[in-house]
């Protein structure tokens, strides 16, 4: 079914080749440069060309949407990497990431809570239905959740929206909910009668059911 | 990726020829050479980085959070409540786990993490994820067909047990607390955590049984 069985590998190693290692080191400095953010990350990798998406392992998808994401803001060019060297001047960074600052660059991580002031709109054990729109910019809104019903588990405070974030058009935050739904609302009668599926939406994903 | 040329070299080897590089390390590699060039990155910093993944940060974590909720009730009930404050009180926090919540199994439920939309993964407690997490295979199927997923673990689930599936959508972050197994009384804290996989963490796995003495 779908994309095949899962094997998981024994005794997998944390990486499989040195250039994952250096792939991480890259990408999480390259966090630190000021210029993206996680949503605009996400979306650098989800607008690879599909066939190219699949084909790729986890780093490859991270370097190839950092090399995306560092061009468009001008820190990397077309020239640089055609040549394999700088070229071309780099826009100036806000940061650059320091060994010495590692440690606590990643214990702060980087918290998506935001205060909101508006009251919950929905409460624990309300029937909501998933909105269904299928937008041209990202979202976090699996596809197979619209237009479902499902029932507030958790409400949660306000979160960056990543539905602008993305795009850079501002953090815009939403208050966020885990809503359940019963696998034979997303998947039909063939689905497990027992099973449920959650999902964490943004309030502006849902309306009452 | 497994290494995907048919001859056997070590990439990291900083002595062989830029031609006998496979095509992600040569294109990592250029990266790297380029943003080093414009002083965009520090080289040290990014050992440091890996270091961290390598040696500090790992399922070790969450094992001790799972040995801990098991042994005392008043940090599972913190667990339960706030999970991101009571796994931080054990040191474990930043990057990818800044917002934690906990899921803990139950005679009749089982609880099972995935994220379909990408790889998103507790870091802060689990480490790194495995390259099955993050593949397509496991993405797709975890959400439509969880009991299948188990039985490839090596996991059969009787029919009335539920399996609950949590989709990290948004920035929540989801560590599964498995039961603790029978006969796990005189276990000290660290022994506990022995019997902790990754795998029960993520819900894909149960915990180890202790070995007979």
């Amino acid at each position: 079914m779908g994309f095949g069985p899962i094997n998981p590998e024994p005794n997998e190693p944390l990486f499989h080749a040195e250039w994952e290692k250096t792939a991480l080191g890259l990408q999480l400095s390259c966090n630190a440069l000021g210029h993206t953010n996680i949503d605009a990350n996400r979306i650098a990798r989800e607008s690879l060309p599909p066939a190219v998406y699949y084909a790729s392992s986890y780093y490859e998808l991270w370097i190839r949407g950092l090399e995306a994401t560092l061009k468009l803001h001008g820190l990397v060019t077309d020239a640089d990497l055609g040549a394999g060297h700088a070229v071309d001047i780099a826009a100036k960074p806000k940061y650059i990431l320091r060994a010495a600052d590692v440690p606590a660059t990643l214990k702060r991580g980087g918290p998506c809570d935001r205060p909101i002031a508006t009251a919950a709109k929905f409460a624990v054990g309300e029937t909501v239905r998933i909105l269904n729109f299928h937008p041209v910019h990202h979202t976090r809104l699996p596809r197979y959740a619209r237009g479902k019903t499902g029932v507030i588990e958790a409400v949660h405070g306000g979160y960056v929206f990543p539905d602008t974030n993305a795009h850079f058009l501002g953090e815009n935050p939403q208050r966020l909910y885990t809503v359940t739904f019963s696998a034979q609302e997303l998947w039909g009668p063939d689905g497990d009668a027992t099973s449920t599926v959650s999902i964490d939406a943004w309030e502006g994903y849902l309306e009452r059911g | 990726m497994p290494h995907d040329h048919d001859h056997d070299h070590d990439e990291s080897d900083g002595h062989q020829h830029d031609n006998e590089l496979s095509p992600m390390a040569a294109r990592v590699r250029a990266l790297e050479t380029i943003l080093r060039e414009k002083g965009l990155i520090d080289p040290a910093a990014i050992d440091a980085i890996v270091e961290t993944y390598e040696t500090k940060v790992g399922p070790r974590n969450g094992a001790r959070v799972v040995a801990r909720a098991w042994s005392d009730p008043a940090f599972a009930e913190a667990l339960r409540s706030d999970a991101t404050s009571a796994i931080a009180e054990l040191g474990y926090y930043g990057r990818q786990g800044e917002h934690m919540r906990a899921l803990f199994n139950t005679a009749d439920t089982h609880n099972l993490v995935v994220c379909t939309l990408c790889s998103c993964y507790p870091w802060a407690v689990l480490g790194l994820p495995p390259v099955w997490y993050k593949a397509p295979p496991y993405r797709s199927r975890a959400v439509i067909d969880p009991r299948g997923v188990l039985r490839e673990f090596g996991l059969e689930l009787p029919q009335e047990t539920k399996v609950r599936v949590w989709d990290s959508t948004a920035e929540l972050r989801y560590i599964v607390i498995p039961q603790r197994p029978a006969g796990t009384e005189d276990l000290t804290l660290e022994q506990l955590a022995d019997l902790v996989t990754r795998d029960s963490m993520i819900g894909t796995g149960l915990p180890k049984v202790p070995s007979p003495t």
